[in-house]
């Protein structure tokens, strides 16, 4: 009887998540059962990560669900997961379908070869965007990609830019061994051995405020000189930030400590126009002009200049950022 | 602090008595983390008086920092003994429910609006409906351990899942921020009380707890299904209802928990908030000697144990060990404890001691 119950129990939670994962995927395909009845649209599979996952995937899907409509000559559907096997599942569903085109952000590097192959074979296109994979560059048409290390320069060389008679960081990592935590920790590093600013404190707080907040509280609590706060997102800014109001430390525009974030979400570009925060630095979210680029180059017989293609990131600065910037940028 | 120095002269005085007691584990602990900081930095003991940037007078220094840092803990720690104790099992949940608690005050205060310029209800009301939904998931994983007969760890795996995925939902995926000045009171400081906020909803929740184990038979009634479930019911108990209770309790202190925690940023990260808190939370109930397989409780212990666990993850802030690495260094805390507190390892030990004694004597007489 207990057996049955459970049975029962977990039968029902099945279904339901079936339904909850059902609803999503209905969504897409009734877009494309709307979209299949006009004729000469160009038909693309799109595979993301869950939207659900940062505030960047969320603005990265609704980028690509505003580009990729009817208006604009596209018929699409969507897959989301964070498990690469569901990708390459939904990638083989999308091959079947018959899309013109794939575009792809990998869950995993690896894993991919076989499916992609079969796309070949079948005459499909694919364009990878955000995250690269482990396979022939034949295998793709393009990959739209950020260049985290550079994102990484871009911030130091502004920070070496200010003037400051000396600079002291308390740097704050995201989780160690992602490539944005790599990419931006790493121009800090070569510019500290270079002898160009010190690092007083490196820490990990996992892209988490709270774990930041205790990070600065305690170089506080120790007494620690410092005067640029060097967070690796706009989070654990934040949470930084807290701990610095806590000890009535000013931060900002002329202020005693320079504080620095990064991926632009609208709350910290407003931080930065309020002239609380110095400095944020982008991440693009925003890959789906450039596909559409490719696939136009493409549907008129040439082949895109660079297989590689590094969108374009800024870093916005508390002096010159505007409302415009905000409302454009911020994620 | 005036805890801490308390328990010190305590221990001095009555350290014979103490040894035997469940809340000497905790208080050795903290003992042994006092020693080590006045050898090797006793400015680590310092506190300054102080401004914020609102302008309020501020106590400040590490031992402020724990008695803040320390609230969610300790509040937590409330519930989970609880549960323990009546369950023989732990909520693996509490942080994943903290997102849905916080994710339900920024959804009542921000209403549609993720940015609103005022709150768009009274901030009690908000924690009122945080309540009830914290309330609501730990009756989620009463019934499935109460009724059901689930194993608490495997039932409250459901929550622990999908619970930061609800959070994320419940404010349709976005990231509120409440500019509000006032809500920031719970997190951080009530202009015009140096100490931080957070301390008093610990200390009141801790009493609350005490006056209830005081005035009511909770405490009988959770540690006799602990004991013996099947002799608890023959005397007139309900223990299916009893473990649902404990957590709705539990639910209750996660709901008071999840104010603080998005108080003091003003915002939520779905993904990262509370993170690994539940290991924190049942680790402070296992420092507080309590045994993990349920039955007796000592919620003193507990709650001390929660800011003993602070003051390590303070302790080794301070000597910036990567925090990655801290639950490594927690790890050794808890496999001292369960070896430590096992039983064949008391056998030895006492053994070893009647032993030693044996010898002595042997020697005196020859």
């Amino acid at each position: 009887m207990k057996k049955k119950l459970l049975a029962a129990l977990l039968v029902g939670a099945m279904v339901l998540g079936m339904v909850g994962c059902g609803s999503k995927s209905s969504d897409a395909t009734a877009g494309s059962a709307a979209a299949s009845t006009s004729g000469d649209l160009i038909k693309v599979g799109i595979i993301n990560n869950d939207p659900n996952e940062s505030g960047y995937r969320t603005a990265n899907d609704a980028d690509m669900k505003a580009m990729f409509t009817e208006e604009n000559g596209y018929e699409a559907s969507f897959a989301y997961s964070l498990k690469n096997d569901e990708q390459i599942t939904a990638a083989q569903k999308f091959i079947q379908d018959g899309v013109d085109y794939l575009l792809l952000s990998a869950a995993d590097t690896a894993g991919w070869d076989s499916v992609l192959k079969d796309a070949q074979d079948a005459g499909i296109r694919v364009i990878l965007f955000d995250r690269t994979i482990d396979a022939d560059e034949s295998l793709y048409e393009a990959s739209i990609v950020s260049d985290m290390a550079k994102e990484g320069e871009t911030a130091v060389t502004w920070l070496k830019d200010q003037g400051l008679d000396s600079i002291n960081v308390i740097h704050i990592q995201g989780v160690m061994g992602s490539a944005a935590q790599q990419g931006r920790t790493g121009a800090l590093d070569d510019a500290a051995a270079a002898g160009d600013l010190t690092i007083v404190d490196q820490q990990t707080a996992e892209w988490n405020a709270e774990k930041a907040q205790q990070i600065v509280q305690s170089a506080i609590d120790a007494g620690k000189d410092f005067n640029v706060i060097y967070a690796e997102n706009d989070d654990m800014a934040k949470g930084a930030v807290a701990a610095l109001d806590k000890a009535n430390i000013s931060h900002g525009v002329g202020k005693d400590v320079v504080v620095m974030g990064f991926d632009c979400n609208a709350w910290a570009l407003e931080e930065l126009l309020n002239q609380n925060w110095n400095y944020d630095g982008q991440c693009n979210p925003f890959q789906a002009s450039y596909i559409d680029e490719v696939i136009k180059t493409i549907q008129d017989g040439g082949t895109p200049e660079e297989k590689v293609i590094i969108m374009e990131e800024k870093g916005f600065d508390a002096t010159t950022i505007t409302q415009d910037d905000v409302d454009k940028y911020g994620i | 602090m005036g805890k801490t120095i308390a328990k010190k002269s305590d221990h001095v005085n009555a350290l014979k008595s103490l040894i035997g007691n469940q809340i000497f584990i905790p208080i050795a602990a903290l003992l042994l983390l006092v020693i080590f900081h006045l050898i090797m930095d006793p400015s680590f003991f310092a506190i300054k008086m102080g401004t914020n940037s609102a302008g309020n007078a501020v106590l400040s220094g590490y031992l402020i920092t724990i008695l803040d840092s320390g609230s969610e803990l300790a509040i937590l720690a409330i519930g989970m003994t609880l549960v323990t104790a009546a369950s023989g099992g732990q909520d693996i949940s509490v942080g994943a429910t903290i997102a849905i608690a916080g994710s339900v005050i920024l959804r009542v205060l921000c209403g549609t609006n993720s940015r609103p310029d005022s709150l768009q209800a009274p901030i009690i009301v908000a924690f009122l409906v945080a309540c009830v939904a914290g309330m609501l998931c730990g009756a989620f994983n009463g019934i499935l351990v109460a009724k059901f007969k689930i194993q608490p760890m495997v039932a409250t795996l459901i929550l622990f899942t999908a619970g930061r995925s609800i959070a994320a939902w419940i404010n349709n995926n976005e990231l509120p921020v409440i500019s509000d000045k006032t809500f920031t009171y719970f997190g951080e400081y009530i202009p015009g009380i140096p100490i931080p906020t957070p301390f008093f909803i610990a200390m009141a929740c801790v009493l609350v707890i005490a006056l209830v184990l005081k005035f009511t038979n909770l405490r009988l009634y959770i540690q006799s299904v602990g004991i013996n479930e099947g002799a608890s019911k023959l005397n007139g108990l309900n223990p299916a209802f009893v473990k649902f209770l404990s957590f709705v309790i539990l639910g209750l202190c996660v709901a008071v928990a999840g104010l603080i925690k998005v108080s003091r940023i003003s915002t939520i990260n779905y993904s990262v908030i509370a993170k690994d808190i539940e290991m924190d939370a049942i680790l402070a109930v296992a420092l507080g000697g309590n045994a993990l397989g349920g039955g007796k409780f000592n919620m003193t212990a507990s709650i001390l144990g929660a800011y003993v666990i602070q003051c390590l993850t303070t302790t080794l802030y301070k000597f910036n060990v990567q925090s990655d690495a801290l639950p490594a260094y927690k790890a050794v805390v808890v496999i001292a404890l369960v070896v430590f507190s096992a039983p064949m390892v008391k056998e030895k030990a006492a053994e070893l001691g009647k032993k030693i004694k044996k010898n002595k004597k042997a020697g005196e007489v020859a």
